[in-house]
This record gives C-alpha cells, sequence and structure tokens, in this order.
C-alpha cells in the first residue's frame, strides 16, 4: 500500500465511523394483511406515507397495456359520493398532497399532510375513502382515456421516448417487462377493464405501507389498520416470470432530432441479489458516479461529444436492466457508440483501479447521510425497503456493504450479468 | 371557512428563543455577504454561492456566456486541476452541480457537515483564479451545444417558449434564453468567458448561503478564513435596458416535430419592488393559484374535466425576479378542438373573475395551501437554501420572507379581480402556438433488429 492509499484507507475508516446509521424501522402486519414499515420523527409536524401496490405495468393484461396508469389517474375522481372536484378540493382545504405513479413493478399512493388533528384526520379519511371506495366514473374514464391517448402520441414523436420503448422492447421481447401501452391498446381499454384491474391488484395482502414522521407507534398501528381495513380482499398477487436474456444486437430508428439518441444494455439485477452491492460500486466508476465516471471523463470531458452520459443499474422485482444512455449531433453517433463501446469493454476486462474503488466507497459511503435527511427521502427508501420485502437493517448496513466490496468480486459480478452476446444497442436519429 | 391564523401556526414550529434570530447574517469587508440558517435535522449541510450575474446582464453576440462560464467553473484553478473539483466534492460524500438563470449564476454542495470547510476552500478559490484554460474551452463549448441541442432545438415545447420571450420583450434582455443563441455559442471564445469572469465573479458580487447542521458563528469565521482574503473588485455599470409599454397584442407561430397542440399566452405584469407597499404582485399570485394551484383550480376544473377542451390547462407566475413579470395561461387543445378555442375558453376565465372576481372560500383554499407549502419546505435543507437564494437574487432581502407570506394572507377577493381587470387586455399581450408538423414520412423507419456479435 503506498502513503497515498494508506491516507485514503484512513478517510475511509473515518468516514465509516462518522455515518450516521439508518432511522430507526419499526415494522408489523395489519389485520387484512398489509405490511407496514413505520418510522418515528417528531421534528417536524408533517406526516407523509406511501401505500404500495404490486400493480406495475408488468401486471397488466396483453393488449390491455395502459391499463395500470389509467387505474392510478382514476383511483382519486370519484369515491364515497364524492366527486373529483369534491375530492380534490378538500385536499386543498387541508393543504394536503395526494401523488405517486406507476411503474413496471408497482403502482404508487403518497400522502403528505400536516400533522395537526384537525388537518390529518380529514387527510386520512380522504385516503381511505378513495382506496376504499372508488368509483372510477365513466365520464372520467372517457376523458382520461382520451388525455392518456394524447400524451402517448405525443410521446412516440420524442426521440427519446421512442429510443426508450423500442430499448425496453428489445432486452424484453417474451416478457411483460417489455410490453408497453401503444395508442391501440389504449384505444381498446374498457372501463370494465380498469374495474378488473383494481380488483385484483389493489388487494390489502399484497399492499405494502410506509409511515414517517409526526405521530406514534399507536397511532401510526390505528392509521395502518384503518386504511387497510378498507382495501379489496383480493387474492395474492403472484410473482412475475423470470425473464429470458435476449439475443444481442442492434436497432436504427430514424428521426428528425439534430441528436442521436443511444442506449445499450440488457436485463441484469433484481432487487435483494447479492451481487447489488459490487455492481452499484463498480457503476459508479463506470458511469454513475456524475463528472467522476469513466464514461463523463471519455465521452464528455475529453472529446465533447455529449451533455449528458450515464450508466446505471434498476434493479427490479424481475432482473431489471443495466443501461448506459447518451444524445450526440447527428454525424458523430458511430464515433460516440464505439468509445462508449470501447469504455465499457475495458470495463468489463479490468474492472475499476484500486484508485477508482476508493473513490466509489468514499463518495457512496460518505454521502450516505445525504440519502436520509429529510423525511421525503426517509419515506422513498423505507417504501422501497417495503415493497421489495429488504431486510430491515438494510440501511444500517447499506455503508458497511459497499466497504466490503473487492475489485475482484466487481469484476466478476459484472462479468456474471453483463455480456456482450445479449447487450441491445438502440440508435434513434442516427448519423 | 376557518383556517388556522397562519403567522401561529409557523410560529408553533419555532418554539426556542434562539431560533428567532435564523437565519443570521453578516458581511465580510470585501462586501461578501454570509447568510447562515441552523437546521440540525441531519448532519448534513448546503452551501451555495450566488453570483448576481446571469443571462440578463449579457451583451449582443456574447448571449450564453454566464452559462458557459458556469461550465468552466469545473475546469480548473492553479491549485485544483481541471476535473479536481467534482473529484473532491465526491471523495468528500458530496453532491453539487450549478445553475445559471436569467437573474443570477450559483453553485452548491450538499455535503456531510464536517466537509464544509472543505467546500468553502474550493469554492473560494475559484471565485479568483480560474484557469480558463484554451483547450479546455474548446471541449466545453461542445458539451454547452450538446446541451442546447438536448434541452432546446429538439424540445418543440421549449422553443416555444424561446421565441415567446423574445417576441414578448424587444429591449430588455430577458428576449434572450439562458442558454444562448447557437450562433453565438458557435462564435464564442476563452476570451469570452474570460471577460465575464473578470467582471462579475467578485465577493462583492456574491453572496453565500449555508444551511443545515452548522452553527452560524463557526461558519462566520470559515467564510471569513477562505472567502475574507479575496478583494473587492469594481463592478461594470448595469444598464436599466428597460422594457418600453407593449402597445398592441403580438402573435407568433413555431413549427416543429410534435402531436399535440400548445398554446402560450404572456401578460405583461408587475413584480414585486416594494415588499411593504405593492399590492398587485401578491394578488397576481393569489390569482394564479385560484386558477391553477390544485386539480380542481378553475382551469383544469373547467377547460380539462367540464368541457373536455384541453388535455391540460394552466397559468404560472413568479412574483419575484430582477427583471420584469409575465403572468402565463397555457394549455393544448382536445383531439379536434383548435388552439383558437382553447385561447377564446382561457380567455373567458380571466374575464369570469373580472366580472364576478373569486369566491372566499377559493381564495381562502390558496392560502391553506400556501401556509402548508412553507411548512413542507422545512423538510429539505436544499429548498431551504434555494429560497433564501432566490429572494436575494430578485433583491428582496431573506428577512422578508415572513412578510412576503403575510401579504399574501393579506389579498382580498376585490384585489383579486382588480388585477384581473388591470392587466389581462390585449396591450400587453403575447400569444405564441406551437403547430405540430407530423414526422417525415420515412420508406424504411425501423431498420430489423440486426444480432451483433
Amino acid at each position: 500500500m503506498t502513503p497515498r492509499q494508506l491516507l485514503l484507507a484512513c478517510c475511509l475508516l473515518l468516514c465509516a465511523q462518522l455515518a450516521h446509521a439508518g432511522p430507526k424501522i419499526e415494522r408489523w402486519q395489519t389485520t387484512a394483511g398489509t405490511r407496514v414499515l413505520f418510522v418515528e420523527d417528531h421534528s417536524l409536524p408533517i406526516i407523509d406515507l406511501q401505500l404500495d401496490f404490486a400493480a406495475g405495468t408488468a401486471r397488466e393484461p396483453v393488449g390491455r397495456e395502459g391499463v395500470a396508469g389509467l387505474t392510478r389517474a382514476l383511483i382519486d375522481l370519484g369515491a364515497n359520493g364524492m366527486d373529483e372536484t369534491e375530492i380534490a378540493s378538500r385536499l386543498a382545504d387541508l393543504g394536503a398532497r395526494l401523488s405517486g405513479g406507476v411503474d413496471l413493478d408497482r403502482t404508487s399512493l403518497t400522502l403528505r399532510t400536516l400533522s395537526m388533528a384537525d388537518k390529518r384526520a380529514p387527510a386520512f379519511e380522504l385516503l381511505r375513502a378513495i382506496i376504499a371506495g372508488p368509483t372510477f366514473p365513466v365520464a372520467a374514464f372517457e376523458r382520461e382515456k382520451a388525455r392518456s391517448l394524447a400524451a402517448l402520441r405525443e410521446a412516440l414523436t420524442r426521440p427519446d421516448v421512442i429510443a426508450s420503448k423500442a430499448f425496453w422492447a428489445a432486452m424484453y421481447p417474451q416478457h411483460p417487462y417489455g410490453r408497453q401501452a401503444t395508442p391501440e391498446s389504449l384505444t381498446a381499454l374498457l372501463r370494465d377493464d380498469v374495474l378488473a384491474f383494481h380488483a385484483a391488484h389493489y388487494g390489502a395482502r399484497s399492499a405494502t405501507l410506509a409511515i414517517v414522521g409526526d405521530l406514534s407507534r399507536a397511532e401510526a398501528e390505528a392509521l395502518a389498520e384503518r386504511l387497510s381495513s378498507g382495501l379489496p380482499a383480493a387474492a395474492v398477487v403472484a410473482g412475475l416470470p423470470q425473464p429470458q436474456l435476449p439475443a444481442g444486437g442492434e436497432e436504427r430508428i430514424a428521426h428528425p432530432a439534430v441528436q442521436s439518441h443511444l442506449l445499450i444494455g440488457m436485463p441484469a439485477l433484481k432487487r435483494g441479489d447479492p451481487d447489488f452491492f459490487p455492481l452499484a460500486v463498480g457503476n459508479y466508476s463506470l458511469g454513475g458516479g456524475g463528472f467522476v465516471s469513466r464514461l463523463v471523463k471519455e465521452v464528455r470531458d475529453k472529446r465533447g461529444l455529449a451533455y449528458s452520459v450515464h450508466s446505471y443499474f434498476l434493479p427490479l422485482q424481475q432482473l431489471g436492466p443495466f443501461q448506459i444512455g447518451l444524445q450526440t449531433r447527428k454525424g458523430q453517433a458511430a464515433e460516440a457508440l464505439q468509445l462508449t463501446r470501447a469504455v465499457l469493454t475495458e470495463f468489463l476486462e479490468r474492472g475499476p483501479s484500486e484508485t477508482e474503488l476508493l473513490a466509489a466507497k468514499q463518495n457512496l459511503v460518505g454521502s450516505f447521510p445525504l440519502r436520509l435527511d429529510s423525511n421525503r427521502k426517509i419515506l422513498e427508501n423505507v417504501a422501497m425497503i417495503a415493497f421489495y420485502d429488504l431486510p430491515l437493517d438494510y440501511l444500517d448496513r447499506y455503508p458497511e456493504n459497499v466497504e466490503r466490496v473487492t475489485a475482484a468480486e466487481i469484476q466478476a459480478a459484472f462479468a456474471r450479468r453483463l455480456q456482450a452476446a445479449h447487450l441491445v444497442t438502440v440508435v434513434v436519429a442516427g448519423d | 371557512m376557518r383556517y388556522a391564523p397562519p403567522i401561529a401556526l409557523l410560529l408553533a414550529l419555532t418554539t426556542a428563543a434562539a431560533v428567532w434570530a435564523n437565519p443570521h447574517e453578516r458581511q465580510l469587508a470585501n462586501g461578501l455577504r454570509v447568510i447562515v440558517k441552523e437546521d440540525r435535522r441531519a448532519p448534513t449541510v448546503a452551501h451555495m454561492v450566488w453570483y448576481r450575474a446571469g443571462s440578463m446582464d449579457e451583451t449582443s453576440g456574447r448571449t450564453g456566456v454566464a452559462h458557459v462560464l458556469e461550465h468552466m467553473m469545473f475546469k480548473g484553478t492553479p491549485t485544483a486541476g481541471p476535473g479536481e473539483f467534482n473529484r473532491r466534492v465526491a471523495a468528500a460524500g458530496g453532491r453539487d452541480n450549478a445553475f445559471t438563470s436569467r437573474d443570477y449564476t450559483a453553485y452548491f454542495q450538499q455535503v456531510p457537515k464536517q466537509k464544509l470547510p472543505e467546500m468553502m476552500q474550493l469554492e473560494a478559490d475559484r471565485m479568483r483564479h480560474l484557469s480558463l484554460d484554451e483547450k479546455e474551452f474548446a471541449q466545453e463549448i461542445r458539451v454547452v451545444m450538446e446541451e442546447r441541442r438536448l434541452r432546446t432545438e429538439d424540445q418543440p415545447q421549449a422553443l416555444l417558449y424561446e421565441k415567446l420571450n423574445a417576441v414578448a420583450f424587444q429591449v430588455h434582455p430577458y428576449r434572450v434564453p439562458i442558454i444562448g443563441w447557437m450562433t453565438d455559442l458557435q462564435s464564442m471564445t476563452v476570451s469570452d468567458a474570460r471577460a465575464w469572469y473578470d467582471d462579475w465573479y467578485a465577493p462583492n458580487n456574491a453572496y453565500l448561503v449555508v444551511v443545515g447542521d452548522v452553527d452560524h458563528q463557526d461558519v462566520f469565521r470559515l467564510a471569513e478564513q477562505y472567502y475574507g482574503v479575496l478583494p473587492a473588485r469594481t463592478l461594470p455599470v448595469r444598464k436599466p435596458q428597460d422594457e418600453p409599454p407593449q402597445a398592441g397584442i403580438r402573435r407568433l407561430t413555431v413549427k416543429a416535430p410534435a402531436d399535440l397542440p400548445v398554446l402560450m399566452m404572456a401578460f405583461k405584469v408587475p413584480v414585486i419592488r416594494h415588499v411593504e407597499q405593492d399590492v398587485d404582485p401578491y394578488a397576481l399570485e393569489m390569482l394564479a393559484a385560484v386558477l391553477a394551484g390544485h386539480d380542481a383550480a378553475r382551469l383544469n376544473r373547467h377547460l380539462v374535466r367540464e368541457q373536455r377542451l384541453a388535455v391540460s390547462a394552466g397559468a404560472s407566475y413568479d412574483s419575484t425576479s430582477r427583471g420584469p413579470g409575465i403572468f402565463h395561461l397555457h394549455g393544448a387543445p382536445s383531439a379536434g378542438r383548435s388552439r383558437g378555442e382553447l385561447e377564446t375558453a382561457l380567455r373567458a376565465e380571466v374575464a369570469r373573475v373580472q366580472e364576478e372576481g373569486v369566491s372566499a372560500e377559493e381564495l381562502a383554499r390558496a392560502k391553506a395551501q400556501l401556509i402548508a407549502s412553507q411548512i413542507y419546505k422545512l423538510d429539505s435543507i436544499f429548498a431551504q437554501a434555494m429560497e433564501i437564494g432566490q429572494l436575494e437574487s430578485a433583491g428582496i432581502p431573506h428577512t422578508m420572507n415572513r412578510r412576503l407570506i403575510d401579504k399574501l394572507q393579506e389579498v382580498s377577493r376585490e384585489q383579486v379581480q382588480a388585477v384581473a381587470r388591470k392587466y389581462f387586455g390585449d396591450e400587453a399581450l403575447t400569444v405564441a402556438e406551437l403547430d405540430p408538423q407530423p414526422l417525415p414520412p420515412n420508406p424504411r423507419p425501423r431498420s430489423p433488429f440486426v444480432p451483433r456479435h
């Protein structure tokens, strides 16, 4: 070990000692079968909660793509004798905010409210009404379907969206992760499809609830009981099939944009996988660490080929993708693509240097407090732990799990997860 | 309906007497102002340096130089070479970035609290000692042009907004896009960046905002140590470049590959210049909230939900800025409905406020949301630092923040109706329309999927 490396190692040790453990998380299950994670924090008069359902786009029936998003859009547009105007007005009167959305695995409802009794009690009752008795009004269904269609048609003119859709379809040719809403599938949707999707996927037993903020454990328990007791008694949502790795290849799509959009990747990692830490630490050096990553240095800093270039792993319920993305002026896409592949190949062959590994650990461990310095950030982490059923000490052990990673483990994990034979490339608006 | 008196609610958050003085402020001898807000909820700190120099301070032929210089600020000093700034922030477990606006350029790091001195040392170093190397510039200007392609050239709605400003303003530099015109980027040289840096990057043209788990006396000492040694400099004279009154409606159309037509209406309105005396900017904020503050606010409720005339409709207004103000009404018509119909409907919504005013209930709702959002802001150290920095950038002392909230709470129904009557005629209106063009037909738009080994 050189003196410089020794110094870095000492710094790293110091960081580890200074790093704070994660928040104290309590866990229980409600009578209806909803798993609850709770973090008590009275420093601000705010309560944040997130309800997650196994109702992501991967759960959409074949030919009914788009139904998950439409169901989520409609859930708070009529409930329990209230119309959409009354629901939204009441939320606004309370200063409460209802948000959330749909990704591949999850549908989320997130509520932020003030914790004063006269604010939180009605806010919680509104949320309960929404999840317990959504009416999916016919008029709202027709309107929201038309709006979704307009948004999708607009999106399908954008080069980044075209690239992303082609990329996912190529990575997951036989898997729900590769199916996406089309104008045809959206047009075909009926209100009954929404009712069926809701009944099958918004059940208490497949739901997880994360609560953070200014209430006691007893109050949180009562809240969780009240919310989950209103949910449909659907069967537990079954697991997703395992994706097969795609045949690698390249797709080119013409477009009038002045910039080419490039994506490279393949299915690589699922939540809870022990390879998560070597891949996360390694990817920091490859393309996750912003300005200090190899991709940014080579593609942006040295050659000025792109404003944004990144790589990441997106762990999902099933194998989620590894992805490299960049945009460059038309006419230099071939150069950028060749360079990016060379950087990836070099990394796969040799892994990170010792200096890079130390830098990655310093940042990932040192920045740990920044991941948890607000209730909103704590909620995101805790909701993720709840939904993917990760260990309760996931955050506490995050720094040591990063520290423990070796260069050899990174190289081995990258070799296990990324193979040239399966890498998919999409170029939109190429040279 | 009843709602808690806002100040009582905010006071409930600040029980300790010491909190009264928070944020704390001191000015160094070289003119640098240091503003510190203690927030000890988490062991992190946000450190920001704000320069009173944005795209509105640029001159013709050199548009975009404020933003280019922001990029060059990461390209090294004699003591910390190219890339070293990012490397050291990353090694400190930090996150950093910068942003250029019309009014200011700001740099920030979020770090574990024990790393604050190192961040101050790095920021102070590049406040005066930037290298501005010609080769680094040659690479970075290409990156900035890629950024312009990504964010503007290939984004129809961003193009529309850019052209709208270029028509609404003819004299004031708000007519120019922050990222600059492409032709100016193509001809920009390192000496343009150097001139900009020498003109504006001085402690007497900057202020420091630090929010987080710190003691303000410690921060003042550190600021003195690192920034105190930098000399004050003479700043260029800022010309007012006031926009003359508009005398008649202006219209423009942008054609771009897209599917959704878009309409933007820009009305010239005032912004806050005197926190205590002003009335109209606060009433305009409330008008925007009544029109578009939540899902059941007027525009969404009437145009999107009831009439189904638009797939989206909104209003926006910012009462704090160095330059002139704009109140925007915007939306996208539903399939089969025209931009003209949407314009008529947006005008009808304004006319309704002009004729009938707004209800007490609507106004109370907007105020309840305002108070809640003030409390929610306390959950984010970064948001608190941004609030201080942005107020100061518009020339409003951060200490006036509570007064701004008071003034918003005092807005009456009559005042909302009065601003709707006063500012929404055609004389000071610019209307921009995005005319979507189909993607060009391509005999073979997609290559077959080609296996590659």
